[in-house]
């Protein structure tokens, strides 16, 4: 088999989970491109470890610890992102801009700082109701 | 190697084993692409399930059977299960979701696209001479068992002691900070059976 199919395919892949992790809003669907990235790199570990002809088959041990750090990782993830959203009522992470730094040339306590919140507040009223709950068991 | 010293190959004379790896991982590409530009949040799940089929599919095609199974047991039986169990908990709406996409779709489009022209470049103007000789399986579950066992039991072992702290890390995660093992209990069938007020009873439970 040629060795650019796989390669190719791969890179695909990989640019698709990128797409996924700059493009979506929702986290859990952020988590999913992730894992299409990961997967894209399984498939380059068992392409060049076949190619490759490993004695010690480096390229399919780590694509097994690859997979198994992928669920450590989508167990922990999940588990964040159902903590925040559990404590904002949403799980959109254009909306999580807490940290956020002030942008714009009014400094950092400029109207940058609130406007989102307020914006998302007018417009969705469980976005509203969610944040009241948050902040009366804050 | 050049050219002429891979003239046993051909280009324009695919094998069976190549159309077939053409094929799922054009289905495979699709599915990828429907899962990151699709509304309906579910379906992005499903379509995932697809994506990942396809791979063990192409894994198989690359004679790694283990890496395979492994894929399929893992990846579609539950990484792809925990990942619908996320999307009920947290309430995503079944239906059409029109701000799935965030307001820097192209600049995203931008940089995949830049991406993936140059990796395509690279790749095949690296390894357009290169064949995979497919004729001996790499991956059997005997090879596979045997250099597992043999060369990487220490990782393998680390690699045990890193799941149970990713368990244990995910448990202390969501588990309420103050509530009682009750209470949870409480949040979690409550959140499970009424999914039009699944904060409400955690919260109730908070401030009590």
């Amino acid at each position: 088999m040629h060795l650019a199919y796989p390669a190719v395919l791969a890179v695909l892949l990989f640019c698709t989970g990128l797409y996924g992790v700059l493009a979506r809003r929702n986290a859990i669907l952020v988590l999913m491109s992730v894992e299409l990235m990961l997967n894209a790199v399984n498939l380059n570990l068992v392409a060049f470890d076949v190619w490759l002809r490993d004695a010690l088959h480096a390229g399919q041990a780590l694509t097994l610890f690859t997979i198994a750090i992928a669920a450590a990782e989508i167990g922990i993830g999940l588990s964040i992102v159902l903590m925040v959203y559990r404590n904002r009522g949403t799980s959109d992470v254009d909306r999580l801009r807490d940290t956020a730094e002030a942008t714009g040339p009014t400094g950092p306590a400029g109207p940058e700082d609130t406007a989102p919140d307020g914006a998302a507040d007018a417009t969705d009223p469980d976005a509203t109701a969610a944040a009241q709950k948050a902040e009366a068991t804050a | 190697m050049t050219l002429a010293a891979a003239a046993p190959y051909g280009f324009l004379s695919p094998t069976g084993v190549e159309v077939s790896f053409l094929l799922v991982g054009l289905v495979t590409f699709a599915a990828a692409l429907v899962t990151v530009t699709t509304k309906q949040l579910v379906h992005a799940a499903l379509w995932l399930v697809v994506a990942l089929g396809g791979l063990a599919v192409e894994y198989l095609l690359l004679t790694a059977e283990f890496i395979a199974w492994v894929q399929v047991l893992i990846y579609v039986g539950s990484v792809v299960v925990l990942l619908l169990f996320g999307l009920m908990l947290t309430k995503a709406p079944i239906g059409r979701s029109p701000d799935a996409d965030s307001g820097n779709r192209w600049a995203a489009l931008t940089v995949a696209v830049a991406a993936a022209a140059t990796l395509v470049w690279v790749v095949v103007d690296a390894f357009r001479t290169q064949w995979i000789d497919l004729d001996a399986p790499q991956g059997t579950t005997a090879v596979t068992g045997a250099m597992l066992f043999q060369h990487w039991v220490l990782p393998f072992e680390a690699l045990s002691v890193l799941l149970l702290a990713a368990l244990v890390g995910a448990i202390v995660l969501s588990r309420k900070a103050d509530a009682k093992a009750d209470a949870k209990a409480d949040a979690g069938t409550g959140g499970a059976e009424s999914p039009a007020d699944a904060a409400g009873p955690a919260d109730k439970e908070r401030q009590r």
